[in-house]
Formats: C-alpha cells, structure tokens, sequence
C-alpha cells in the first residue's frame, strides 16, 4: 500500500473530521476537566461516533465493524489529536477489542460487535503484578495494575495474570466481580486513567482469554497495533500545534513587525516542519505494515511511537516558547497539548524503550 | 495496465541479460561512478560495456525523443525502467549533470539547433557539462554574480570567475550564469550561456579541501569568445531558466534514495567490528541508543523521498519541498559521518598510512568531505529560509 489517500480514505477522513470539529472541540475537554467530570470522557458522544461507523473502522465487518484497516483507523484518531479529544478509542478499541478478537467465537460475540454500536467500554490492564492461582476449576486473581486507560469506566477489563507454571494468561473480568476494586487517578493530561486492585477475584475458567501462557503472544501485537494508532493520533496533535504557532508567528507583531520574520524563529519553524514530515512518513508507513503484516512491522512500530513522542514533545516545548508569556497561561490551548504530549510520549514505551527494542530487532 | 506489465516484463528481461553481474553491485566508492565525457575513465571494462548497451537503446535518457538520442518512452514507462533498474540493484550507466539538470532544461528552453546540437551527446555518455553558479562574491547571494558576458558582433565576450565548480577541470562544456545587462536589476541582467571547455581564455585550477580531495575548481574567464547562438532562452532570462534547472534537482534526490537505503546498518556493523558484541548486542548502550537515532532518521529520511515521489507522481503538487531534503539529508548525512569516525576511534582517523585499510581511510576523508554538503548547492542556512517563505509563508 502506499501513501497516497484513496477516495474512501479521502472520505473517511472527511467525516471524521466534521464528526470531531463538531462534537468533540477542545472545549468539550476543557469542560470535563473543570467540572471535575468522573468519568473523563462522554459516552453518549462515543454512541454517536459508534453510529456513524468510526468507532469500529478497524473492526472486521462480521464483528459489527467497518472491516477496513489500520490505516484508516490511523485517519480517524489522527483526527481526535487534533482537538485532544478524549475519546475511549485507545482502550476499548485498539487494545480491548483488539485482544478480545484473539478469543474464541463466543467471547468475540458477546462483547467486539457492543464495542463497534459504542455500548461497552473495554480496559486492557497490563503494567503491574496480578497472580492467577487455580481453585476448583476456576482461577482466583490477586493483585494490583495501575496507570489503566478508562480503567475506572470500562464495562469489561482484561487483565494479564501469571499463571503457575503456565505463565502470563489473559483474563476477563467484569468489575461488578467481588473483590474487585478500582479508583481513577489524575493525570496531568486531564485524561483518565485507573489503578486496579484485584482481592482473590473469582473467576471462571472460559473467563480466560487466549491460550494458557498465550498473553505475552496476544499483548504483543495488541501493543504494536495501539503504538501506531497512538503514533497517529499524536501526529494529529503535533500537526495542529504546529499548525497553531506558524498562524502566531504570521499574527504576532514586535518590533513593527511579524515575529514570523525574525531568522531565529523561521528556522526552527523550518526545522519543526521536517521533523513533522519525517515523522508523517514513518507513522504512515506502521499503520500500513500492520495491514499488509509486513515481517518488519513491529520494528516500524517502535520506530513510529519513538520518533512521534520526540517530535510532538519538541513541538509543543517550542510552540510554548514562541508563544510567548500567553504560552504558559491556561487559557490558550497550547499548554494543554503541552500536558499531553509529556503523557502520550509516556504511554505504551517512552522514546527510548522503543529505540531499544528498534535495536533489538534489528539484531543490534 | 496490460501494456504496463508486458512492458515491464520485457525491460527487466532485457536488463536482467544485458546488465553486467558488476553493474548489479552495490558502489563502492566514488572511484566506481562513471561520468563519461572526452575523458571518460572507466574503472572496469563492465563499467564501459554497460554505458554501450545502455546507450545504443537510447536508455541513458529513456523520456527523451528518438531524435535527440533517447528511447522516447513516455513518463510512465521511464519510471518503470527507473523502479526494474532499482529492483534489479542496477547501477546508473552514467553519472551526469548534462542529463539531469542541463537536458530537461534545454528541452524546455532551448532552440532546435541548440537541443540537436547538445542533447544526443549527453544522452551517449560522450560529453560531460559542469554546472558554473557561484562565485567568490556570489555564494549564498547567488543573483549578485559578476561574470559579464558582453555582445561584440555574433559573439559574447566572457570575462570574470566562477568558483565551486565541480569538475571543471575534467568537464567538456559548461552551463554559466553571466551578467549580459549590468544596469538592469539584479535578477533581470543575467543570462544562461553554454560554453566549450576548451574555449581559449577559460583555465580551472582545482580547490584542494580538507579531505585532501580536489572535486571543485575555480574556473577564469579572460576574454572568452562564445557564439550568440549558445545564449539559452533570451538575454535576461537566465534567473529563471537556473531556477527551473534547480527544480531538477528533484531528480538527483530520488537517486539519492539507493545509496540512503544502503546507508542503514552501516553504522551497527561498524560498531560490531570495533567497540564489539555481548548476548548479540553491541556492547556500549549510550552508543547503540545514538546509531539507532541515526538509523531511525535515514528510515524516516527515505520513506518521506518514498512518500514524495508518490505524491509527485499521482499530479498532487510536489510534496514536502525538495529544500527539506536538501536540508535534512545533509544534516544527517554529517551527523553519521561523524558517528562512523567516534567508532572507529583512531582506526578512523588515519591519513595515509598502510597502518591503516582503504575502507579506514575512507571514513576519514567521507568525514571530512561531508562537512562540505550542508554548504554546497545552497547552505542549510538558505534551505531553511526556503522552507519558511515557499511553505509555511512566513514574511520576510
């Protein structure tokens, strides 16, 4: 596949946009954040997307989903980096139905075509220490996952515990099970995130997800799927901060003059732009790989989520700079992207984890 | 698409029998381009043997017409001979700055005596042109050139110098950037002119640098008599017509793109050989995390040349400026230069010596001589104004 957009993507694209514009502004997390809103994100908003079809773009279709690729899913998120919006795609989608999908037929059926209307919210728990000890045909789980993405709303959580001699399984588990506890943390993004705790949590054994010992197999590709959305959306985040400040540098005026005309400043704008192209290319190429299934795709994943956490944290660090003292006021959007990029350049493997395993699987 | 595909079929048949298992190789070293001209070297009988096929089917210029010495294919044809020879590791038969930058201009600009005249020579390898832009006082300022070319009868008469010519010395022609009207405004006096090497009254003298390499020259122009009819265009069109001949440039970076594939790993390997490996990884963790900066830029690098060339060719505009590459390439290729020599240690710092392997020395001199690419062909300084006036519309 190559870079170039199709007319449907073309379309996709267009609708998202409008979709996004409309419901899902800059101000519609600002107004979660100041009114303190539990929750974090909208859910009669994510129905809405739902119903226009761009919650299960990367769904298959006889999942209740679009049936298209990554790459589209990429247009879409890309699109909420735009307006920040905070939107459950990250956990319910791109790692929750995602992992559900390696099920069997019945756990797919029961959950992946709720996700794709909108009516369940999925959490994938991954970081921490969870163990899975067997009780009478069943497997009581002990132990606690922090830094969970909508893990305080999600209508489903998944949760990798270790399973003696086994290893890393997949587990689901419904939050309303006994000894189940949760409780939302605050980030600085105004984003929500959850820390876990699982008391002796029963559950069945068709509760596991995946072959025993299979997690660490299934996490992997979920991972790489969610790196390159994740990469896309801060791509869409970087364009519109960046977007934002060349308009100030034109606006702004010292000296009798555009500051857009001072040298210093034109430069690192022109910097800015390369390194933005740059990171274009290989956020687009990883979303592609993973639909082809290119051999090398988690090597362009890991390349994709490095350089996108560099750029957009190097993006929002010099618009905050050139903005000016307006720059590090709360009312101009900028410090909000500033916040974000620290956050999402955290999420799923900082720059130089990835640098790392790009090494690694290039046999370095 | 039928058409497509048996064409394709048939060029790679062609290639795959004709092209010297040599020629399939990757360079080298630049002692293995071949420029052609007067006096062309060929650094092996392959090297020779491929230009010769090559040009007898017209496939040095493959978009050219018949009549001027190419195959006239059309533009979608030649791409598919551009992407069969890639595939296929084919090398260029000829490095050229008549074929790349000097052809399409004339195609456009010149006359019919002047395109039967120069291109059929180019698209055979037989003459080599070098480019004279710079001058002493004309660097970044390019426009402020002072070369005058003054009418006198049929013909003009150059006097005056250029400088960072490249290969002047062993170039046949030259295309020149003349002053033919000094009370016009600076960009409306100058004119394009083609001049014979051999002209009397043009001496080079080459420019040793830093590597020890001599691959510019000063060139002087002392009464230099040039028949009107190689003046390209009209007198005072010359601004414009090196303008559009920049713009081919493009060309040059998509070539680029072979070489920056082959420059990946490069520098790991490097690192295996002299800093070593634990449990498959090289040893020093601060140095791999830097390689992989670097390796991950050139990935990035070829992939925006890919996503460019694509959305030049579907008709979309021109993609991320040509300036970006400019800049941004030679960034890079500096910082791995100097990457590659740290290495290395003093294995990569020697100056001839047998102590020391030709591919030693090499990183010593490609070092140094990159340290040059970020000024040449419009410093990094000129590219990044570029970009902020032509792309983001920043004022000036």
């Amino acid at each position: 596949m190559g870079f170039l957009l199709s007319e449907e993507q073309q379309a996709l694209r267009a609708t998202a946009r409008k979709f996004v514009q409309a419901e899902l502004p800059i101000a519609h997390l600002r107004a979660l954040r100041d009114s303190n809103d539990p929750v974090g994100f909208s859910r009669p908003i994510w129905k809405k997307m739902a119903a226009l079809g761009l919650v299960g773009v990367a769904i298959p279709s006889e999942w209740g989903g679009q049936g298209l690729g990554y790459a589209e899913c990429g247009l879409l998120v890309e699109e909420c980096g735009h307006t920040l919006a905070p939107v459950p795609w990250l956990s319910t989608v791109a790692l929750g139905a995602n992992a559900l999908l390696a099920g069997t037929e019945s756990q797919r059926r029961e959950v992946v075509p709720a996700i794709a209307a909108g009516e369940k919210i999925v959490a994938l728990a991954f970081s921490g220490s969870v163990k899975a000890n067997r009780r009478d045909g069943k497997f009581v789980l002990s132990g606690a996952m922090e830094f969970v993405f909508d893990g305080h709303a999600a209508d489903l959580v998944i949760v990798i515990a270790d399973v003696e001699e086994v290893g890393p399984t997949l587990f689901c588990v419904e939050p309303n099970t006994a000894g189940f506890a949760r409780r939302r943390v605050a980030l600085v993004d105004s984003r929500p995130v959850a820390h876990l705790q699982f008391e002796a949590v029963s559950v069945s054994a068709a509760a596991m997800l995946g072959e025993p010992g299979g997690g660490p197999r299934i996490l992997e590709t979920v991972l790489d799927c969610s790196r390159a959305l994740l990469s896309a959306e801060m791509l869409g985040s970087i364009d519109e901060v960046f977007i934002r400040t060349v308009t100030y540098l034109k606006d702004r005026k010292q000296f009798g003059v555009p500051i857009g005309s001072f040298q210093a400043l034109k430069h690192r704008a022109a910097q800015l732009f390369c390194e933005i192209e740059l990171c274009r290319s290989i956020v687009l190429d990883a979303l592609r790989a993973l639909d082809d299934k290119r051999e090398n795709a988690a090597l362009l994943v890991s390349a994709a989520k490095a350089r996108a956490s560099d750029v957009f944290v190097q993006m929002v660090n010099e618009a905050v700079q050139m903005h000016g003292g307006i720059g590090v006021t709360d009312e101009l959007d900028i410090g909000l992207f500033l916040k974000r990029a620290k956050v999402a350049a955290t999420m799923l493997g900082s720059a130089s984890f990835h640098r790392d395993r790009f090494a690694r699987l290039s046999g370095y | 698409m039928a058409d497509q595909e048996t064409f394709r079929r048939e060029i790679a048949g062609w290639l795959e029998q004709y092209c010297p298992a040599t020629m399939r190789s990757p360079y080298r070293g630049e002692e293995e381009w071949v420029w052609g001209g007067k006096q062309a070297t060929f650094w092996c009988d392959d090297a020779r043997l491929w230009l010769q096929r090559m040009v007898a089917r017209g496939l040095v210029a493959p978009a050219w017409p018949r009549e001027f010495g190419g195959a006239g294919f059309s533009a979608e044809h030649a791409s598919i001979l551009d992407e069969e020879m890639k595939r296929l590791g084919c090398r260029e038969p000829v490095r050229s700055l008549g074929l790349w930058m000097l052809g399409p201009v004339l195609l456009k600009f010149g006359s019919d005596e002047q395109k039967r005249a120069h291109l059929p020579p180019i698209a055979r390898g037989e003459i080599r042109w070098c480019q004279g832009y710079s001058e002493p006082g004309a660097g970044s300022d390019l426009a402020s050139l002072q070369t005058r070319a003054v009418l006198d009868g049929s013909e003009y008469v150059v006097n005056g110098q250029k400088v960072w010519t490249s290969y002047a010395d062993k170039a046949d022609w030259m295309f020149c950037l003349v002053r033919t009207d000094p009370h016009a405004a600076k960009h409306a006096g100058i004119s394009f002119l083609l001049i014979d090497m051999a002209t009397p009254g043009v001496t080079t003298r080459p420019i040793k640098l830093i590597s020890g390499r001599s691959p510019f020259c000063e060139t002087f122009f002392s009464d230099v008599r040039v028949p009107a009819q190689n003046l390209v265009g009209k007198s005072g069109d010359g601004w414009t017509i090196a303008k559009s001949l920049l713009e081919h440039e493009r060309a040059l970076m998509s070539r680029a793109r072979d070489q920056n594939a082959d420059e990946e790993g490069q520098l790991d390997d490097l690192a295996r050989q002299y800093v070593g490996v634990s449990d498959g990884r090289i040893l020093d963790a601060v140095l791999r995390d830097r390689i992989t900066q670097i390796n991950m830029d050139l990935l990035c690098n070829r992939l925006t040349m890919k996503r460019s060339a694509e959305t030049v060719a579907a008709g979309w505009g021109s993609g991320p400026e040509s300036s970006m590459f400019k800049y941004y390439g030679t960034e890079l290729g500096k910082r791995r230069r100097e990457l590659m020599v740290e290495i290395a240690g003093f294995r990569g710092l020697g100056w001839e010596d047998a102590e020391f392997s030709q591919r030693e020395l090499s990183l010593t001199r490609n070092w140094l001589r990159s340290r040059a690419s970020s000024i040449e062909g419009g410093t990094s300084e000129i590219q990044l104004n570029i970009i902020a006036k032509r792309v983001l519309g920043l004022p000036d």
